[in-house]
């Protein structure tokens, strides 16, 4: 995922303090240099960047190292803080009042993604058993409101709209009064930016009328710079109550996205990581520094196969974690995970693997997916239990019946045992000792 | 627009005048200069390539006694510029396709980019740009995948007076391009715009299928559309779009919500393709040519 990229390269930053033989100035200073190069190139503001590396730098070389601490524990645990506090200290889930009518409004720039936020937050409480709605108060791109009609009817959520009237005001009105008996409304407004004063003035005119319990900002993961001015403007038209961002799947980095942060205030609540309407994650900033410095998201991962409504999903995510691992929990793995999504999104949430797996191991499993499940059915039940006993023989068999080549299936027994080490590995990883008591982010 | 990045080149110019004029003195000066372009959104690596580039440049230049430093700095900057926005082919769209119309064939360009960059809009306002100036269009809707984008086209295409071709949603859309082209060809028609569906530069499989598309369809130009908005990631998105369908020319979009200009010179300095035109507004007019020369002299004015 996007964020990880950012991630990944302080986490090599970070590693680099681990390797070095003592940690002094010099280091401190070059893991400072390199964490602002990494945030920057992560489109994070650049202000924030320069506050942000001082502060690190500030408090490694000035701050008293408690006793029993060692140098290189403290250094790590500054720049652990430092981040926290900058990407928020405390996850900030939706509020959503029972027994009320809550009304979220999504504003945001033109291409950010709102309306597909629309369908995917809509899904999201539809998903909690809450009775969802939603209102589209676009009145302006051509197609805004077929394109939510066909979003909203393939996830069966009702939609209130008119394409043939001009006033926003009172579409949404019209459907608040409507939808008076549901748990969540959620408005869907125009893109705009912040030189567009008219529909700037249009967004207040929009808020002051319907109330929205939450204006939720959606800004796309790809912003570079104009994130904080934008924000900004947006922010002092309306007050902005949380942050949604988009386009995580790709090699944004998203650290426009936490600019806005800072600029509004608000915090980042969702994240959207896919094209499909189910690509939608809550944010948590503990977890997701977890994540930051190559440590995995075990809980993520454990929810998504909860939401997954697979039939016992639970045992099977952990199958993948524990060490007893054959050909028939791969292949039921790969059954599992079909509703999941992608098998490289998965995997990287696993705590330790996120950066260890090469890409293009990560891709080829996913091409060869499909293969791979053939390959197993064609296997005998001993065979998948025990996969030492393959020799040319069964090989060819293999080959024969499942319509692959001999090669395909010795790449397949091949990719099977280094899973199986990996796993091993990252079993193993858990006791590294720099992950060990005390700090901030020992795995449970 | 672009009025940010003006005066963080200004510091430079006026900062180096103050210096000598050596590496090791130029260094914090290029450092702070690094930043600005930064703070411009010019992606990261190509700041630093940038800074590298005059830092070669002035090392050791000796300034005469009468001679004007600020002159020689910004001589040199200018050159540095100029050279990230030369590219190595430039397109004269009209004359292209007064060519085609010549040989009786229709012109075609396929548009790409991610998702919510505004190609859609974009390919309304070069209809009307292309109609403006004489010439026939009919547009092609292979975006059969986004809820809504052939409505939203046919919606364009309705109020520009002219014809779309489309299919269903989850078509072939390398189908409906062909067959916006086989109507073109039948009636004569003198450009096909084809839009295709936002798709993030990582997916490969999605990539792979605008590939097929462009080896169908043949077109006479492949143009990007990078929102200028974009920070770092125009530079992914370049290279991805560029090294699988081999792009002709880029569009930047969104110009008008006070961007700072840095965007332009990643994605040329990345891609060595033109900037064809900058949106700069919802209307259809609101499309400008874009000269990098005159980017240049505008900024260092």
């Amino acid at each position: 995922m996007a964020l990880e990229r950012l991630g990944s390269s302080l986490y090599e930053a970070i590693k680099k303090i681990f390797r070095a033989s003592i940690v002094d100035e010099a280091a401190v200073k070059e893991l400072v240099r390199d964490i602002q190069r990494a945030l920057l190139q992560a489109d994070v503001n650049v202000q924030l960047v320069l506050n942000i590396s001082k502060k690190i730098e500030d408090r490694a070389l000035k701050e008293k190292i408690p006793p029993g601490i060692s140098r290189r524990e403290h250094v790590i645990k500054v720049v652990y803080e430092e981040l926290t506090r900058f990407l928020g200290e405390k996850p900030a889930p939706i509020k959503i009042e029972p027994g009320k009518r809550n009304i979220i409004m999504l504003v945001g720039i033109q291409g950010s993604g709102k309306t597909t936020a629309a369908a995917k937050l809509a899904r999201y409480f539809q998903k909690r058993g809450l009775k969802t709605a939603i209102v589209c108060a676009d009145t302006y791109r051509p197609g805004a409101y077929a394109q939510l009609q066909q979003l909203a009817d393939r996830i069966n959520v009702p939609l209130y709209g008119n394409p043939k009237e001009k006033n926003p005001v009172k579409i949404a009105l019209e459907g608040l009064k409507l939808f008076k008996d549901k748990d969540i409304i959620i408005v869907d407004t125009a893109g705009r930016h912040k030189e567009e004063k008219e529909l700037i003035k249009e967004m207040k005119m929009l808020e002051k009328n319907i109330k929205p319990d939450e204006i939720m900002l959606v800004i796309d993961g790809t912003i570079g710079q104009q994130a904080m001015v934008q924000a900004k403007a947006f922010n002092e038209a309306t007050p902005i109550g949380s942050i949604l961002v988009t386009k995580l799947d790709g090699s944004a980095r998203g650290g426009g996205a936490l600019s806005a942060v800072a600029a509004t205030g608000a915090p980042i609540k969702f994240i959207g990581t896919g094209e499909k309407i189910g690509d939608i994650e809550p944010f948590v900033p503990s977890r997701f520094v977890g994540r930051l410095l190559g440590m995995g998201d075990l809980e993520t991962l454990l929810e998504k196969v909860r939401e997954a409504e697979v039939k016992v999903p639970e045992k099977k995510a952990k199958a993948i974690l524990s060490g007893k691992f054959t050909l028939t929990d791969m292949y039921e793995q790969f059954e599992a995970m079909k509703g999941m999504g992608p098998f490289r999104k998965l995997l990287k949430m696993i705590p330790g693997m996120s950066y260890n797996i090469p890409e293009d191991m990560l891709s080829m499993a996913e091409d060869r997916l499909e293969k791979w499940r053939v390959m197993i059915q064609s296997m005998t039940p001993e065979e998948k239990e025990n996969p030492k006993i393959f020799n040319a023989s069964r090989i060819r068999r293999v080959a024969r019946g499942s319509g692959t080549s001999e090669k395909e299936v010795k790449e397949l027994l091949k990719q099977y045992s280094m899973m199986r080490r990996m796993i091993k590995m990252l079993r193993k990883k858990k006791k590294l000792p720099f992950f060990g008591k005390g700090m901030p982010f020992e795995f449970k | 627009m672009f009025e940010k990045l003006k005066s963080g080149l200004k510091g430079l110019v006026n900062k180096v005048t103050t210096t000598e004029l050596k590496a090791e003195n130029l260094r914090p000066i290029l450092s702070e200069f690094k930043l600005s372009l930064v703070e411009n959104d010019v992606a990261f690596p190509v700041a630093e390539r940038i800074c590298d580039e005059i830092e070669k440049r002035l090392d050791g230049v000796q300034v005469k006694r009468l001679e004007d430093r600020k002159k020689i700095v910004e001589e040199n900057l200018r050159e540095v510029l100029l050279e990230v926005m030369q590219t190595n082919n430039n397109i004269d769209l009209l004359k292209a396709v007064e060519e085609k119309r010549k040989k009786g064939e229709p012109f075609v360009i396929v548009f790409v980019g991610i998702n919510g960059t505004g190609k859609t809009t974009t390919i309304a306002k070069v209809a009307r740009f292309l109609n403006n100036k004489g010439y026939s269009v009919v547009l092609a809707c292979s975006d059969t995948y986004r809820a809504g984008s052939i409505e939203q086209l046919e919606e364009h295409a309705k109020r520009l007076g002219i014809r779309m071709i489309k299919h269903k949603y989850g078509a072939d859309p390398a189908a409906v391009a062909y067959d916006a082209i086989s109507h073109a060809k039948a009636h004569g028609i003198n450009v096909v715009l084809i839009d295709t569906a936002g798709r993030i530069q990582t997916n490969r499989n999605l990539m792979n299928e605008l590939a097929k598309i462009k080896r169908i369809v043949n077109p006479d130009l492949t143009i990007l559309t990078v929102d200028s908005l974009t920070g770092n990631d125009a530079v992914m998105q370049a290279e991805e779009f560029h090294k699988n369908v081999s792009i002709d020319a880029t569009i930047l979009t969104k110009v008008d919500a006070d961007v700072k200009g840095g965007s332009a010179i990643s994605v040329t300095y990345v891609t060595k393709k033109p900037i064809l035109f900058i949106g700069t507004g919802q209307a259809y007019e609101d499309l400008e040519e874009f000269n990098p020369e005159k980017f240049v002299n505008v900024i260092l004015k």
